[in-house]
């Protein structure tokens, strides 16, 4: 059974709704994130998780128990707030077992407590430090700390990292993954940052305008979006518009020519318009054999340290891709102007309808080396 | 054309050729006149009252006067003012800040907050005369509410109650100590960042402990700043006590302008004694408010 | 009743203007229905019971002011009444002459200690902060001293008189003229300003008057409207100095003509608060955003 369960969960505010019949089965111990744009609704579900949104209609049941009109300070569920919400008269001790001293635990055992968390977010020397005298990462894992304290059913995460520098967020976002499994406890984690959705989850959310558009594995949601929004959100992607030429072989026409995509396309009909997507990664230049092919002019390259992204047009002037290729300081970077060939494969042209990608993830996972 | 001399020097700005003749830097010209200014009416008479608070009617220089401020009658001077302002202060902070808080925080429409910001703005400059006449019309003899008061049965002036008192004092003074608190309140209870209400209902506080343990804790470096202000600006009020009680009301500040105006036993030395106490107290809490308000600063940010 | 009400009143009212940046809106997570609804009506009583405060006397006021006869001829009276031009014609002249004044030395200081000389900070602000610590009291009690005899003889002239007038209002406004400019010098970045100006060419006057001016505009028009509601209700040194100004009038008019007295003082409260919600008006509009910190 779900430890974490939201169910037909709705919230409107006057005439606006901000959150649309969304539904989640969270099992004990799983890092769930909640990934989309900002305004797309996925704190407002994580506050009222917590309680301080009443869900217009549905549920939320926690542990078998119905906490949908619980009190905020009732239901044991710990949340680190973007600002970390650290009280700022109070000293870092002091601030970790506030929850405790709620809940009336004698002295000793909250300062055993205290102790204890503070080793596990490594700063064990600064329990008298304030608020203020602590860099933004340390008020951070204070107030991880601090929502750990009473070991709550759920730990909920509102876009933690977002006002820290880049290399903290890494290294801050690993720590907070490692205690987390450490702890086994069930976690929500909301975020704008697509790369720490699919570096921490075990399943991730996407959300878009208070819709779900998709929950998936990281593995899931990059390789098989079942949306044009999942697929454009979640890293980067070519996206292709055509028409459909042959239903059945899965061949489309775009940018003036005929490709095969990855597989024959459901309720499809000759001349129907259709979009596709092709991950960066998968283009190698050169022509191949058995792949399709495009010939172009390389309109920009960007070198991006490990990856040199290239920008090709079509030659007839539409369609235009991007690639990747892995850094090579053997092999020169070509020039913009320059004519190339690509390839890619049938498999990896993504149809962005959800029946074909349905079926091209069962294919998938029965042939773990195909595509 | 001549470029005057610029006092940033950034590394690579163009050297341009400079006037030899501008030796200063030409901001010590936008500053001078500020510094000639205030010596020249506020620094240089203040002083001169000090030199004038320590001389006697002949210019030899005595302590005398300063030792006359202690005589009964000038205490007691002092001790009224002082009653008044305390009583004002504490008074008018606490419920000052209840209304700012009522409608930043307390759920009552915005557009109640406009009006009482704006409102406050202008009450607090609505001392002197109109706010003496409005206490009159309302509170005096034969005022609105005292009217009111003995058609429902209370005969207020019949137990003894009357507007030029020191308690009728206060409650007019109230009329500017309540805005002032609430303007200055204001921000440091917007300063209250609603997360730290969401964390402390999330770990299980109920709201008189958050109250308790947080808020107040917060806002009592303000709260009590603010009341320290409060006190100076009772302290140094003149124009409303003169046009309440026509000076009849011993406060500093009626006898320091019956100094002025010549009075029976006219001694501008004492009066520049008198002036001079009133300086160290109103330094003093301005000196207090400052300090409280740093602090409160560093946590509110 | 002195100085920090002005400037503290003045720097909040700035502040306010910021449209919607108001924290601690209490508007959502409005769950638990019974235990808010009993404290929103607590707050409602508080509200109401400060609205009575400051209602009654204005009522009283205009009750009384209305029982002249024929009705409301307290109201017409003053517009007839030649004094009344002339004092509020005094005051004005001389709260417009403070305000000039006060800008033309306040805001190159604000502007060099902000720039170049943070140093000198801590002085300047003290000397700001002097006028709470010497009340208009004390203040004119100092002046009338100083100069009251020779060598600087101005209490003997009419114009000298005048002089110490706009000279003290003067040093009335600097506490709140200098905060307001100098939040304001703080939310526009002056030093890339003044740079970027003198990469172009310009010279330090012009980068004052066409580059940092400008962009005060909401700060200097809040500092006038309050500078002249200062100088337009300020007694205490127009009495002592004997000038013909609006507040010792409108205290002896009573003598004579209470009706009127009572109609002045609701008109001249009224102006005022009008005067408030059109600097808030104004502040709303202007795209150079103004956040004063009070205190």
């Amino acid at each position: 059974m779900a430890f974490l369960e939201l169910s037909g969960i709705q919230k409107r505010f006057g005439e606006v709704s901000a959150v649309h019949n969304f539904d989640l089965a969270a099992e004990k111990g799983e890092f769930v994130s909640f990934l989309g744009p900002s305004g797309c609704g996925k704190t407002t579900t994580l506050r009222m998780i917590a309680g301080f949104e009443r869900p217009t209609a549905g549920t939320i049941v926690v542990n078998g128990a119905d906490i949908t009109n619980k009190a905020p300070n009732q239901r044991n569920i710990g949340m680190v707030f973007q600002s970390y919400a650290l009280f700022p008269n109070m000293t870092v001790a002091d601030n970790v077992g506030f929850g405790l001293r709620i809940r009336k635990q004698p002295k000793a055992q909250i300062k055993k407590r205290v102790a204890e968390l503070l080793e596990l977010i490594h700063l064990p020397d600064k329990a008298d430090r304030f608020p203020w005298q602590l860099s933004g990462g340390q008020q951070q894992r204070v107030a991880l700390a601090r929502a750990l304290a009473i070991e709550p059913q759920v730990l909920l995460l509102d876009e933690p990292l977002s006002a820290l520098d880049a290399k903290i967020r890494v290294s801050l976002r690993n720590e907070i993954r490692a205690i987390q499994r450490q702890l086994g406890i069930t976690t929500v984690y909301v975020t704008h940052d697509q790369e720490e959705a699919l570096s921490l989850s075990d399943r991730i959310v996407v959300m878009s305008e208070g819709r779900v558009e998709q929950i998936g594995t990281p593995f899931e949601i990059y390789n098989f979006p079942t949306t044009g929004f999942v697929a454009r959100f979640v890293g980067t992607l070519n996206v292709l518009s055509g028409k459909v030429l042959d239903p059945a072989a899965g061949t489309i026409e775009t940018a003036g020519q005929a490709i095969r995509t990855n597989g024959p396309i459901q309720d499809g009909h000759a001349g129907d318009p259709i979009t596709i997507a092709i991950r960066p990664e998968m283009i190698s230049m050169g022509a191949q054999e058995g792949m399709n092919q495009m010939t172009g002019v390389i309109d920009d390259v960007t070198f991006l340290g490990a990856v040199v992204r290239i920008r090709i047009r079509h030659t007839d002037g539409s369609g235009v891709l991007s690639f990747d290729t892995f850094n090579n300081p053997n092999l020169a970077v070509p020039d913009r102007g320059t004519s190339i060939t690509i390839s890619y494969p049938p498999a990896a042209c993504l149809v962005i309808d959800k029946a074909q990608v349905a079926a091209a993830a069962a294919a998938a996972t029965e042939e773990p080396g195909a595509a | 054309m001549t470029q005057a001399a610029l006092p940033l020097d950034a590394p690579g700005t163009p050297t341009r050729a400079r006037p030899a003749r501008r030796r200063i830097p030409g901001g010590w010209l936008g500053i001078v006149p500020f510094l000639l200014f205030s010596f020249l009416f506020l620094i240089g008479p203040t002083f001169y009252l000090v030199i004038g608070s320590l001389q006697d009617a002949h210019g030899n220089w005595t302590l005398d006067n300063f030792v006359q401020l202690f005589t009964p009658a000038i205490l007691q001077t002092y001790l009224n003012s002082i009653e008044i302002s305390l009583a004002t202060a504490i008074f008018g902070g606490l419920f000052g800040f209840l209304l700012a808080y009522s409608v930043i925080a307390g759920g009552l429409p915005p557009i109640l907050r406009s009006a009482l910001m704006t409102f406050s703005g202008v009450a607090s400059n609505f001392a002197g005369v109109p706010l003496a006449l409005a206490f009159v019309f309302t509170l005096g003899a034969v005022g609105l509410v005292t009217t009111f008061l003995k058609g429902i049965g209370i005969d207020i002036y019949g137990a003894g109650f009357s507007l030029y008192s020191k308690l009728g004092l206060g409650i007019v003074y109230l009329y500017f100590q309540f805005p002032l608190m609430v303007l200055i309140i204001a921000p440091a209870i917007d300063g209250l960042k609603k997360d730290w209400r969401e964390a402390a209902e999330n770990m299980g506080a109920s709201s008189f402990q958050y109250w308790r343990q947080i808020a107040l804790p917060i806002l009592t470096p303000s709260l009590l700043g603010t009341m320290i202000l409060l006190f100076g600006n009772a302290f140094g009020a003149q124009a409303t006590a003169y046009q309440l009680t026509g000076g009849f009301i011993d406060i500093v500040t009626i006898a320091i302008s019956r100094q002025m105006r010549g009075d029976v036993l006219y001694d501008p030395n004492l009066g520049y004694a008198l002036a001079m106490g009133m300086v160290v107290i109103m330094a003093i809490s301005i000196f207090g408010y400052t300090v409280l308000q740093r602090r409160s600063e560093r946590w509110l940010k | 009743m002195g100085l920090p009400n002005q400037s503290i009143a003045a720097t909040a009212i700035v502040r306010e203007m910021e449209p919607g940046e108001h924290g601690s809106a209490p508007a959502r997570g409005a769950g638990r229905s019974r235990g808010r609804y009993l404290t929103r009506t607590a707050w409602w009583v508080v509200f109401i019971i400060g609205f009575l405060y400051f209602f009654l006397p204005l009522y009283g006021t205009l009750i009384f002011s209305l029982k002249s006869i024929p009705f409301g001829s307290a109201y017409t009276a003053i517009l007839n009444d030649p004094q009344f031009v002339s004092t509020l014609t005094y005051s004005f002249i001389a709260g417009i002459l403070t305000i000039v004044i006060s800008v033309l030395i306040i805001v190159p200081t604000a502007f060099w200690v902000r720039l170049k000389y943070p140093s000198l900070r801590p002085i300047v602000e003290f000397i700001t902060l002097l006028p709470f610590v010497i009340p208009p009291i004390i203040l004119v009690f100092g002046l009338e001293n100083t100069y009251g005899g020779p060598p600087l003889a101005l209490t003997n002239t009419t114009t000298g008189l005048n002089l110490l007038l706009v000279a003290a209002y003067v040093i009335l406004s600097f506490p709140y003229m200098y905060r307001a400019v100098d939040t304001g010098l703080r939310a526009i970045d002056i030093q890339s300003l003044t740079e970027a100006s003198q990469s172009l060419g310009a010279g330090w006057i012009r980068i004052l008057a066409q580059v940092i001016l400008p962009n005060l505009r909401t700060a200097l028009l809040s500092g006038a409207f309050l500078t002249l509601a200062i100088v337009v209700g300020e007694f205490t040194i127009a009495t002592f100095l004997s000038r013909p100004a609006f507040a010792p009038y409108l205290s002896i008019v009573g003598d004579s003509k209470p009706y009127e007295q009572a109609a002045l003082a609701l008109v001249s409260f009224g102006i005022t608060w009008l005067a408030m919600i059109l600097i808030a008006i104004i502040g709303r509009n202007s795209r150079s955003k103004i956040k004063v910190s009070v205190g």
